[in-house]
């Protein structure tokens, strides 16, 4: 394998270089001052009182859990960021793609210093999003159980739709039955429905006078039977290691637990070896902190992909497809630490050749079996009569066609503007990309504000008689409302995406979230639905 | 010269007199008791016979079963080594009887000097300064204080029946003697019951320096200068070496000579050793070095005499026994470069000297340093004889070359897993005290806590181990990574001790398949195959600029003839709410200009075209 080398017409010591770098640099700081503050969980208070009980914090959890030096891929880090009174951090909840006995596997660990650990709407949104990602990624999952259950208050949106709490359970059996192991370790509450997270599970442990597990807590018992009785008693480490047969393990304390996760995860069969075209993994030519110098301050303006791509693939090597043929979407094979890559990359509006370039691209990909990366930076496909005569709708259609239907995993990176069905073209959330991260530049929206305002103002019937000041007055909100709804911290908080990055840590992120779709065997061919010719 | 030796040892020893003896064309011998079923000694000898099981008293120490081996292996000789039997006059005297060379000196030398008092007498009546002191059956405080003042002051009053520091009075003049006297007994009586005492000569700073000698049955006896021994933990002598540090000519000439009127008292035969205790508070002074003891054998140390003057004793001990003379008279004899060995044992110098028995999986010492061993890997440290695992013997042009080389050689001794004193032997090798030559027999004591304390690993070693563990593990990128966060740094690592460390994380390894560094001749040589680089991201440009969609030209910024350099800005064109820059595909010169400021344009309009500049 081999290919060109990028090159770069950077230049650092240029004005623009510089005010982009310090803007970036300020959104990079700005995500990680967040995600610093969010890691910490519940307030100190919360925290005290965990820690006092001789319990491990969450965080701590999972780091013990890990292999010592192993990286670790955490998603959704800023759920219900500015939700619920800003009063749940990561919604709870952490969700992480980490290393335990030389395997990757999904960590799903509750923060109780969050409220208890309860499952607020967004909680139970993030733990069937890691679920997901494990299924798609045959990642065995190992759940850290400290939590009080549904969040009462918002039962309404935590537990009858289909992908409310009861999902969780049927995840934990359909994954079991395809063979994904499902670990649970229970090292505090995990009471009602909670409790059937170790049931549900293939091989559970329990934190001994820490952990318990049943149906109802001994206040509701005492006041359905009267029966009087501990928590201990009721559903706690002997209880369910020596009677119930609930859990198979009882340990000690959390460090004590965690071992005996690791020693279970270091029985598990072989994950599946990848068979694809790897390579030792080399550095790219050119540093990834120039990245900040490079995205430009203002997303309407245009820079060159390439040198996005020459910051993020090993060697800044790049076997680019039909580079001179719709040079608007740039297409290319490369390698992210080691691992085989297809990239589509914005490099301006899509046309019908740039659609019509990519759809064959993704049928090279899935014929070779490559997984496909989405550098999403798209303000739409073109418009205009011209266009829309020449069929740029069907061309746009075999792109989402060949996007909807690959079979090959996918990988999507908004690293800009991600607007209208260009949106769909690009992998969006929609099209069900085995990974999506947003850089803190990125904006999301159906269209811009500035558009959809004048798109709102042109159609309302009172606007023939509008002042200037009274179209303004029209307007305003809504370009704010689109620019507040398009802010990547709000689009993260929902969980629209799989975590917001720093731009320098692209291809860390990438080569940990291609290992982890590396675990799934890819299908030999690809199904393709109708392309419109 | 004998045909046949049976070797009535061990260990290092009977190794090394193997060696010796098989490159004079001896038949060798070799005995073994149970548990040295497999020794190295066993299997290097010639031939071999089982005497016994393990414990020494029911195997080594048998001298009838080491003679009926002896017979029924028709050997002409015995060497006893050291320790076991090698002292027994006894046993000398029986292998004599049964006609065979005994390799070692005569009985009557060997009764001579096994009395210790005897011996003293012996020698200060042969004109060999002895140690002044007085130990005799007259107790009263009268004769006891005149023989204080005899001695000189100070002195030490010392309960014959005493130990562990207690009964032992040092006194500085003559006017403390009594009251000194009288605490000492009463401590004696009641820790021992036995108020007994003698005095000595209190030796301020004592060094032990010892002088190898070796007789033949002509009446010759040569010295091999002195060694200096005075590196001692509880009187185990831990480093030796060869010369003295500070040994002036006219000393050791005179120390020398001292030890050859000793040797000679006793019509002396074969190898030994006259050991002194010198006073070295104010230097090595002939005047201040007394005569201790006689070892009438084979020292354990005496690699280092090797070194020094070039002889092989072995081979002098077995040519003297079998009736030759000595090899070389006295002025053909002379000191070249220093030496020093280092006793290398299986023991927790941290946990009291404890002996740590197991087997040695790892035992790599250098190969530039003599190792006298009786060991190698895979061999079994037992519980029954002395837990030495080999002697380490390096020598230089002069001392400071020497300590080097000890002190690397020690300090990359690998050898475990059982414990080893071999840090211990490092760090006191490393002593600034011993470096200067400034030794005394209680310097190991003083730095007691140093030498001893289990070393910390330093980063160095974490990061070494750090890098082993993590070898094989599939890092998926940068170890450590965290998501919006700088990667985790440290690792924690424990000791089979259960010690907790941290250390920061290895750097990532790099690799390069692509290219191959050759060094040949000093030279480094990076090679690769060929390949013809075209640039990334697009093909050749004609010069032709499109306008890639319909537009409006918001900047205009060339005007027709400009002479451009590539990537410079052209114009730029605002389409789509997306402001699009053209630039110049190749340095050249503005040969066509079909835009205008403000104006708009249609997709695929030629709105430039770059020429050559010529």
């Amino acid at each position: 394998m081999s290919a060109p080398v990028l090159s770069s017409a950077l230049n650092v010591t240029s004005d623009a270089f510089r005010a982009n770098a310090d803007h970036n640099r300020a959104l990079a700081n700005t995500l990680r001052e967040k995600c610093a503050k969010n890691a910490l969980g519940g307030d100190d208070r919360a925290r005290d009182r965990h820690v006092s009980r001789g319990k491990l914090l969450p965080r701590d959890r999972v780091e013990k859990l890990i292999d010592p030096a192993s990286p670790l891929l955490e998603l959704g880090q800023l759920a219900a960021n500015g939700m619920y009174g800003d009063g749940a951090p990561g919604a709870g909840i952490i969700t992480a793609i980490g290393r335990i006995s030389g395997r990757q596997c999904m960590i799903i660990a509750n923060d109780p210093t969050v409220k208890g650990g309860a499952y607020f709407p967004m909680t139970v949104k993030k733990h069937i999003r890691a679920q997901e990602i494990a299924e798609a990624n045959h990642l065995p999952c190992i759940y850290l159980v400290d939590s009080g259950g549904a969040n009462l208050p918002h039962q309404a949106e935590v537990f009858p739709d289909r992908d409310h709490f009861g999902r969780l359970f049927f995840n934990q059996a359909q994954m079991s039955a395809k063979g994904i192991p499902q670990i649970a370790c229970v090292m505090g509450s995990c009471t009602a429905g909670g409790a059937y997270v170790p049931a549900m599970s293939d091989e559970s442990v329990i934190v001994r006078n820490q952990g318990t597990i049943f149906l109802a807590g001994p206040p509701l018992v005492k006041a359905a039977t009267g029966e009087t009785i501990s928590a201990e008693d009721l559903g706690g480490g002997d209880l369910h290691g020596r009677k119930s047969g609930v859990v198979d393990h009882v340990a000690d304390n959390d460090d004590h637990a965690l071992t005996i996760v690791r020693d279970i995860v270091s029985h598990l069969p072989p994950a599946h070896t990848p068979d694809v075209n790897m390579a030792e993994p080399r550095a790219p030519k050119y540093d990834a902190k120039e990245l900040y110098g490079i995205i430009p301050d203002d997303v309407r303006t245009p820079y060159d992909v390439h040198e996005v791509i020459a910051r993020i693939v090993d060697g800044s090597e790049f076997q680019e497809f039909k580079s001179l043929y719709g040079t608007t979407l740039v297409c290319g094979f490369a390698h992210i630490w080691g691992k085989p890559v297809a990239i589509l990359a914005n490099n301006g509006v899509l046309f019908s050749e740039s659609a019509v370039k990519g759809a064959h691209f993704i049928e090279l990909a899935c014929q070779r079996r490559i997984p496909l990366l989405f550098l999403q930076n798209i303000s739409g496909f073109m418009v205009g009569g011209k266009y829309e005569a020449e069929g740029i709708a069907k061309h746009g259609a075999k792109l989402v066609t060949a996007v909807a239907t690959a079979n090959v995993p996918k990988v999507t990176v908004l690293i800009g503007g991600s607007f209208g069905a260009g949106n769909y073209g690009m992998c969006g959330r929609a099209y069900s990309p085995r990974f999506l991260f947003t850089w803190p530049n990125a904006r999301i929206s159906v269209m811009g504000g500035e558009q959809a305002a004048s798109v709102l103002a042109t159609v309302h019937r009172d606007a023939d008689t509008w002042t200037e000041e009274e179209a303004e007055a029209f307007k305003a909100p809504i370009r704010q409302k689109y620019e507040d709804e398009g802010n990547p911290y709000y689009a993260t908080a929902r969980l629209w995406d799989d975590g917001i990055i720093d731009p320098a840590q692209t291809r860390n992120v990438l080569g940990l979230a291609l290992a982890a779709a590396l675990n799934a065997p890819i299908p030999d061919r690809a199904q393709f639905g109708v392309f419109r010719m | 010269m004998m045909n046949s030796l049976l070797i009535a040892n061990r260990g290092e020893i009977a190794c090394r007199i193997i060696r010796t003896a098989r490159a004079l064309g001896i038949r060798t011998i070799a005995v073994y008791s149970d548990a040295d079923a497999d020794a190295l000694h066993v299997t290097s000898a010639d031939d071999a016979v089982h005497i016994g099981a393990s414990p020494a008293r029911e195997s080594y120490l048998l001298g009838d079963r080491i003679l009926a081996a002896a017979h029924e292996t028709k050997a002409d000789a015995i060497h006893p080594g050291y320790g076991f039997l090698s002292e027994n006059a006894d046993f000398a005297q029986s292998v004599i009887d049964a006609g065979m060379i005994w390799v070692g000196p005569k009985p009557q030398s060997i009764r001579a000097m096994g009395l210790k008092d005897a011996a003293k007498k012996l020698m200060s009546d042969a004109g060999v300064p002895v140690t002044p002191g007085y130990q005799g059956d007259d107790q009263s405080p009268e004769r006891l204080a005149k023989e204080a003042d005899a001695i000189g002051y100070p002195v030490l009053i010392k309960a014959v029946a005493g130990g562990g520091g207690k009964g032992m009075r040092k006194v500085d003049a003559a006017s403390e003697f009594a009251d000194a006297l009288k605490s000492c007994q009463r401590e004696a009586a009641s820790s021992f019951g036995n108020d007994i005492v003698l005095i000595e000569k209190w030796i301020e700073s004592p060094r032990h320096i010892e002088v190898q000698i070796i007789g033949d049955s002509h009446g010759n006896i040569v010295h091999l200068f002195e060694r200096d021994c005075s590196l001692q933990r509880r009187h185990q002598k831990v480093i030796e070496e060869a010369p003295a540090p500070g040994m002036d000519t006219k000393t050791r000439a005179a120390v020398c000579a001292a030890a050859v009127r000793a040797a000679k008292a006793v019509d002396y035969e074969n190898a030994g050793t006259i050991e002194f205790i010198a006073d070295a508070s104010d230097g090595l002074n002939a005047e201040r070095i007394w005569f201790m003891e006689m070892n009438t054998r084979l020292q354990v140390e005496h690699p280092v005499t090797e070194a020094i003057t070039g002889i092989d004793l072995v081979e002098w001990q077995l040519r003297v026994a079998s009736g030759e003379t000595l090899p070389k008279r006295q002025d053909e004899l002379s000191i070249k470069g220093w030496a020093m060995e280092a006793r290398l044992y299986a023991e927790d110098a941290s946990n009291g000297f404890l002996p740590s028995i197991g087997r040695l999986d790892t035992f790599n010492i250098s190969s530039d340093a003599r190792i006298d061993t009786g060991v190698g890997t895979g061999s079994e440290i037992t519980p029954f004889y002395d837990p030495m695992i080999a002697k380490v013997i390096v020598n230089g042009a002069d001392r400071a070359q020497a300590l080097q080389r000890l002190c690397h050689t020690l300090g990359n001794a690998e050898v475990g897993p059982l414990i080893t004193n071999a840090s211990f032997l490092y760090r006191l090798a490393g002593d600034p005290d011993f470096a200067s030559g400034n030794v005394d027999t209680g310097l190991i004591a003083r730095r007691d806590a140093e030498l001893t304390a289990r070393p910390a690993p330093d980063d160095t070693v974490l990061q070494h181990a750090a890098s082993a563990l993590l070898k094989d593990m599939p890092d998926y990128g940068v170890p450590g990574f965290r998501l919006n966060a700088p990667p985790k740094q440290t690792l924690d690592l424990t000791d089979q001790h259960g010690n907790l460390y941290k250390t920061s994380l290895p750097h990532p390894r790099d690799s390069d398949t692509e290219h191959a560094t050759v060094y040949w001749g000093g030279e480094r040589y990076v090679l690769a195959l060929p390949r013809t680089d075209g640039a990334g991201g697009g093909g050749a440009s004609d010069g032709t600029i499109i306008a890639p969609m319909p537009g409006r030209i918001i900047t205009l910024d060339v005007t027709a003839g400009d002479v451009v350099t590539k990537g410079q800005k052209l114009l730029t064109l605002e389409a789509m709410k997306m402001e699009h820059v053209l630039t110049a595909p190749f340095d050249g010169k503005v040969v066509l200009l079909n835009a205008e400021d403000g104006g708009q344009v249609n997709e695929g309009m030629v709105l430039v075209k770059i020429g050559s500049d010529d």
